[in-house]
Order: C-alpha cells, then structure tokens, then sequence
C-alpha cells in the first residue's frame, strides 16, 4: 500500500538529514520525498511517499513522531487530496516530429519549455499516473534525461495545522 | 558573558554537581573555568570512560549524567557511550568542542560532523552556531534528556562561539512544540486493562526497566500483591520487583529462567510495564507467548507494537497509570496458575555443579550476594559473567543492578561503576567482570585509583571471551577461533595503579578474599580463576522459540 505523509517539521539545519537518516536505519523505504518552506518560514512542509503494510506505516508515523524537530503527521487520505508531480523531460526531436510531439505535451497539458535543433524540453504536472503516462508516449521518441519532483499533496478543503 | 561562562552558570542552574571528562584544544576555555567551579569534574582516561561514567551516575541517582570531550576524536570517543545510554534510555548531556564556526566543513584540524555522526544513537542533539542560543539549548537539552523516555542529548560547541560574548539568562522552561510526552494513561484503557487484567487466569507481569525510570516499583509490588500475578523482569527491570519474593520469576528470555520462559508460553496475559520486547527476550516472535493477550504500558509510542502485538496500549508514565490501575484490580488467588509456576520452580531452578573442584563462576556470584546481604550495587560489563550476575545475585530494589542492556557495550562496567559509586557514596559497589570485558577500558583504574573510588572489581577470569566461546562450543564444533586470551597479571597490573589487588585460584580461599575485598575501604581488584568452560544456562540458541530452551 503506498501511503502519503504530509510532515509538517521546524525548518532548521540538519531536519532532512534526521528524517532519511531514521528511514534508512529503520529499514523503511522511501518512495519519494518532498522539501519546501510553508506559508510560516520557521516550518517546512515535507510531502512523503512510503510503501508499505499497516503495521509498518504505524513504525513510521510513531518514528517520526519521535524526532524532536517533527511537529506533526498526517497520513494524507488519498480519496480526498490533491497531488502533483512535476517532470521535465527531455526528448529526441527533430524537425518532422515537432508538431507530433507539441501536439501530445498539449493533450497532456503540458509545456515546451526548451527547444533546440534535435530535441525539446517538456514541462508536465499533474498526478503521477499522468506523468508517467506522458513519459510512455514519448518514449517512442527516445527520452534524453527526466527528472521528477515525486508528489507533492494537500488534502482538500482541510487545514493542515501545526 | 563568554559562552564558556554561560555553560557553567548553566550547569549550576541544572543543579549539575559533577561532570566526566577529558580535555582538548576545543574546550580548553571551559576548562579553565572548572578549575575553580563548585562543580566536580573527574579527569577519565578516555572519552569512553567518561560518557559510560556518566552514565552509571545517572542510573544510580536518576539525575542527568554530565559529560564533556574535545573536537574530533574526543568527540568520536563518545559515540559507543551515546549509543549505549540512548538504548538503554539514560538521560545523559554530553558537551563536545567543535572547531571555530568560519572552520566547520574545511576538515579542519580534529574537526568531526559529530552532530550528524551521532544523530542515530542519540535522542536529540544540537550545533550552536550563536552564543545568544546557549543558554536555551542547554535547558532544552537537560529537559529533553530527562522527560519523557529518557535519553542522551548532545551538545556540540564550536570554540568561537564558547569565547563570544553575550548576555547570561537561563530560560525558566522549555517550550518545544514537537515534544509533547504524554504522561496521564488513557483512563478508559486503563478501564479495559483492569477488567482484562481480573478476567484473566494465567496472567504475568513483564515488568522492564521503565519501571526503575518512573520509580514505580512500589505501585508494582501492590498491583502483583493485590492479583496474586507472578512478575517477570527483563535484564533493564532487575531490581524493579524484589528478586527474591514468592512471585517474582526472574530473567526470561536467551539465559532467562526456565520457569520465565514456561511462564509467557502458558500466559493469558501479558501486563507489559516499560519494556520493549527485546529479540533477546522474545526468541522467534511467531513462537513468543502464542496463548497470550498483552496490555503494554509505556511511554513510548513507538515501543507499542513494535515486535509483539498489543491488544491495549496505554501510553504515558508507568507509576501515574499503575497507580490509576490498582484501584481497579480485584483480589485474587490464583491458586492453579501460582501452584503451576510452584511446580516449574521447583522442577527447573538455576543450578550448577557445587561440587566441581574449580571455582565455579556463579558460586562467586552466589557468595557476593551473601556477604554483601543483597545490599551491594552490582554493576556488570558483557559476557556470560553479567548473565551470572543477573541470574544469581538477587535484587531487591531498584538502581541495584546496571548493565549495558540493548547494546551490550563490554568496557561498560568499570567506567560505570565508579560513576554509580559517585552517585551512590553510601554503597558498595561491585563491578562484576570479565577477563576479557576489563581490558576494553581498564585505563579506568586510574580514574578510580585517583579519586580513590572505593570500587570493588571483580574479574571473574576463564581466560577467554566465554560468551563467544560458549557459542562456539555449541553451534561450532569447538573451534575456538580468536576467543582464547593470553591475559596480563591482573594482579600486577592493578598494583601498577595503585590499587590493592588479590588473586584467587583455590576454592577454599574465595571467601576469605571476598570478605576481605569487602572490608577493605579502599579500591579493590579480585582476579578469579573461575573454570574455563562452564557455560550459561538454560540458553535458547539464536532464532529459536524461548520454550526450546537447551540446559539448566
Ligand atoms: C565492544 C564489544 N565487542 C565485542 C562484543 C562481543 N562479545 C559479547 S560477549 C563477549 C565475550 C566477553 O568476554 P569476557 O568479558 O571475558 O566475559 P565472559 O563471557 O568470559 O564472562 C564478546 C567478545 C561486545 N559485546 N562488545
């Protein structure tokens, strides 16, 4: 079961370090994993993506719990949020195959954000099953490098307090 | 103020009456100012000496052990002594130097990352990087060392920011907004525990070494008194219940006691009081305690259903929900369940050969419990000797026993013993030991033979690192690979120190020797010639279930 924690922690020094470094000694896998400053600067908020049963997920949270600079945990209900993850990828693309290539980053709204003589930048949000779905049709073209943010998430219409 | 002046002013505001420690280029303006300072410090001979000293204080005074080392490997030295007090959960404050501020990431000269060295084996730790922030880190640090489950809390100090100058003000309390330890049970799991609790046929209590941190072995007793049900106590929770009442069942586990182990495969109900379920304790999970409901109080979350799944958690401080509990718990006798633990008693007590012609480890064991009347403070390294000592010296109360439990730390046990001796000048301490555990931090007798700490060390010698070689012995055929010791004389060496030392070899002299180690005021060192291969039993070897017991 894949699970998305939202982790609210004190932005300092040293935070991300404690987080991965408690998943890696505690043997838990990371699937994907979110920084950034929230509307308080003094907090951060990371998004989390773990795999995993009941009973490890409970390890997780209670783990993380622990840590002294974490200052809450919601295990995200993933029926009610809203998930992004953003990609840029780069594709083979030559002068014949542009408009082919434009055509589907639109129908994926997404963005050409880089064009040169053989290949083209992609801009694409959206949630993960989107991107990847992106990523399998341009492979016909042959993809040069991509690199994702992996998901970022907020539950609708609640307030994720300190 | 310089930050230096603020630490000490700090200190003293922490009510902290002695430090261990070892100085450097990176705390040499700390101390200067120890050297006069109402505060004690004792000099150790290694950092690992110092942090596992301070450790022994805070176990046997239930304060706040201090420690302080230099840059780079005095810091280092400090790890082994961090990860031993953060598993056993001993609330330690350890001060390191770090190189100046503009210095850090250059590998700069004895510079070490010992805040990200020592994030996994402490429970919060903290580079000062503004002297303004000093004083506040360290109220935070000492609280969050001593709340909650205790634990070892670092402080790393660059030495720009120990000579800065700032303003002295010591905040009253600490407001840390992802620290909330929860203290108060949840009252209707209490509710739904009582009732288990007087339901149950077979029930025991697993009580571990919570139990001593909360000082709740009063309300222990009354809740075992009260229903009549029996108490099993994990290596940590020696002395929580008294060793030798009618229901106590001792040590369970790898070398626990028969009648432990028969007593959690037979149990409805496990009444789990500040423990975790060591691996060492449980044997193969699927074959733990298969009949049994458990109700775990802790104050740790993260202990609740860790390795053994738990039907009612309460969550909070031992003593507050025990005593909650006990109103609520009905008289009972039990007489089938007790009769049936009588039997198992009596059938499969500890034993050992009385009558062997050698010296006999655990008839040392037996014979200081006689003479000290139960009274001493043992104090043990790692090695089949600490297993002796927790299976044949019975405690009766708690902060009598100190062991290193989830790290199992050899070197442990003469550092410790003089920092619980300091803690507890009233005492006779014994630091039982092994040939092989004394020579990981025997640099200690120096400290010891210094401040003249009456510590009584006792090496109980079999001339190998029995608890390897016992394994090879069983599990593989005899070939005693690198466990076999070619030992200094234990006896010239102390002597070396300074320290009165007596070899025994003859049977007939044990007693006497011990007597006289015993009276004598001073430091003592014993060197026994204890047989070689006797071994520690029951056992249940590696990856079996805790009823397959070998031995005993
Ligand atoms: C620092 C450290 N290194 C290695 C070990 C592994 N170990 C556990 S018990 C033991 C043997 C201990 O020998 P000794 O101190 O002579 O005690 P005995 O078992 O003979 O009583 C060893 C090597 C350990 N626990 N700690």
């Amino acid at each position: 079961m894949k699970h998305i924690l939202s982790v609210t922690v004190l932005n300092q020094p040293g935070v991300l370090n404690r987080i991965t470094g408690l998943f890696a000694r505690r043997n838990f896998n990371i699937d994907s994993l979110n920084v950034g400053e929230t509307e308080d600067p003094s907090y951060s908020r990371m998004t989390i993506v773990v795999k995993g049963n009941d009973q490890t997920l409970e390890q997780v949270k209670k783990q993380l719990h622990k840590l002294i600079d974490v200052i809450k945990i919601t295990d995200l209900d993933q029926s009610n949020i809203v998930d992004r993850d953003l990609a840029l990828i780069r594709v083979n693309c030559t002068r014949e195959h542009r408009s082919e290539i434009i055509q589907i980053v639109d129908t994926f709204r997404g963005k050409v954000v880089d064009l040169s003589t053989d290949n083209v930048m992609i801009e694409a949000t959206g949630t993960e099953n989107k991107i990847e779905a992106l990523i399998e049709v341009l492979k016909d073209f042959g993809i040069q490098d991509i690199v994702r943010t992996g998901i970022i998430a907020l539950g609708r219409g609640q307030l994720l307090d300190k | 103020m310089s930050g230096a002046d603020i630490l000490i002013k700090s200190l003293l505001a922490e009510n902290v009456e002695v430090i261990f420690g070892y100085p450097g280029g990176k705390v040499i303006h700390i101390y200067d100012l120890l050297y006069e300072c109402p505060i004690k410090h004792y000099l150790a001979r290694h950092e690992q000496g110092a942090i596992h000293a301070a450790d022994g204080y805070a176990r046997s005074t239930g304060m706040v052990g201090v420690c302080i080392a230099t840059s780079g490997p005095g810091a280092t030295n400090l790890v082994t002594g961090l990860a031993n007090a953060y598993m056993d959960s001993v609330p330690v404050v350890a001060f390191t130097g770090q190189v100046a501020t503009s210095q850090i990431g250059k590998d700069s000269f004895q510079e070490a990352d010992i805040k990200g060295i020592t994030m996994p084996v402490t429970k919060h730790n903290y580079l000062v990087t503004d002297v303004n922030d000093l004083a506040k880190t360290i109220k935070d640090a000492f609280y969050i060392a001593k709340t909650g489950r205790p634990g070892p809390v670092l402080i790393d100090l660059p030495v720009d920011v120990v000579k800065a100058e700032a303003e002295y003000s010591y905040p009253a309390e600490s407001d840390l907004p992802g620290y909330k330890p929860t203290y108060k049970g949840h009252s209707r799991q209490v509710k739904l525990a009582a009732e288990k609790i007087n339901k149950a046929k077979k029930p025991v209590i697993f009580a571990g070494g919570g139990v001593i941190i909360s000082e709740a072995a009063e309300e222990l007793k009354e809740l075992a008194w009260k229903g009549n049900i029996p108490v099993i106590t994990s290596l940590m929770g020696l002395g929580s219940f008294p060793g030798d009442d009618q229901l106590s069942l001792g040590m369970p586990g790898m070398h626990g006691t028969r009648y432990a182990n028969y007593a959690f495969c037979e149990t409805d109900l496990i009444i789990a009081i500040g423990t975790r379920f060591d691996d060492r304790v449980t044997g193969r999970l699927d074959k733990f305690a298969s009949q049994a409901e458990v109700i775990h109080i802790d104050i740790d979350p993260a202990e609740i259903s860790k390795n053994v799944e738990i039907l009612i958690p309460i969550v909070g401080d031992a003593k507050n929900i025990v005593r909650e509990l006990l109103p609520l718990i009905k008289d009972k006798d039990r007489k089938e369940w007790l009769s049936q633990i009588d039997d198992w008693k009596k059938s499969h007590p500890l034993k050992y050969n009385n009558n062997a012609d050698e010296i006999l480890p655990q008839s040392v064991i037996e014979s200081i419990y006689k003479i000290t009347e139960g009274e001493a403070l043992i104090v043990t390294e790692v090695g089949q000797h600490q297993m002796w000592a927790a299976q044949f010296y019975k405690y009766s109360k708690p902060r009598t026993f100190f062991s290193s439990g989830g790290l199992g730390t050899m070197g442990y046990g003469l550092p410790a013993a003089y920092g619980v001796q300091i803690g507890r000048p009233d005492k006779t301490v014994v630091n039982i030991s092994g040939d092989g555990s004394f020579q990981m931090n025997l640099q200690e007798l120096a400290t010891i033979s210094n401040y003249k700490i009456p510590v009584k060390t006792v090496i109980l010698n079999n001339g190998t690192l029995g608890m390897v070689r016992q394994w090879q012995e069983l599990f593989f055929e005899k070939r005693y690979s690198a466990t076999m010791l070619d030992n200094p004389d234990f006896v010239k060496l102390a002597e070396a120190f300074g320290i009165f030392a007596l070899r025994i070899v003859e049977k007939e002299d044990l007693l006497p020797a011990l007597n006289k180690a015993f009276e004598y005021e001073g430091p003592v060192l014993l060197d026994i010639k204890v047989a070689q291969e006797e071994n520690v039993f029951p056992m249940v070897p590696a990856g079996a279930g805790i009823k397959d017991m070998i031995g005993g």
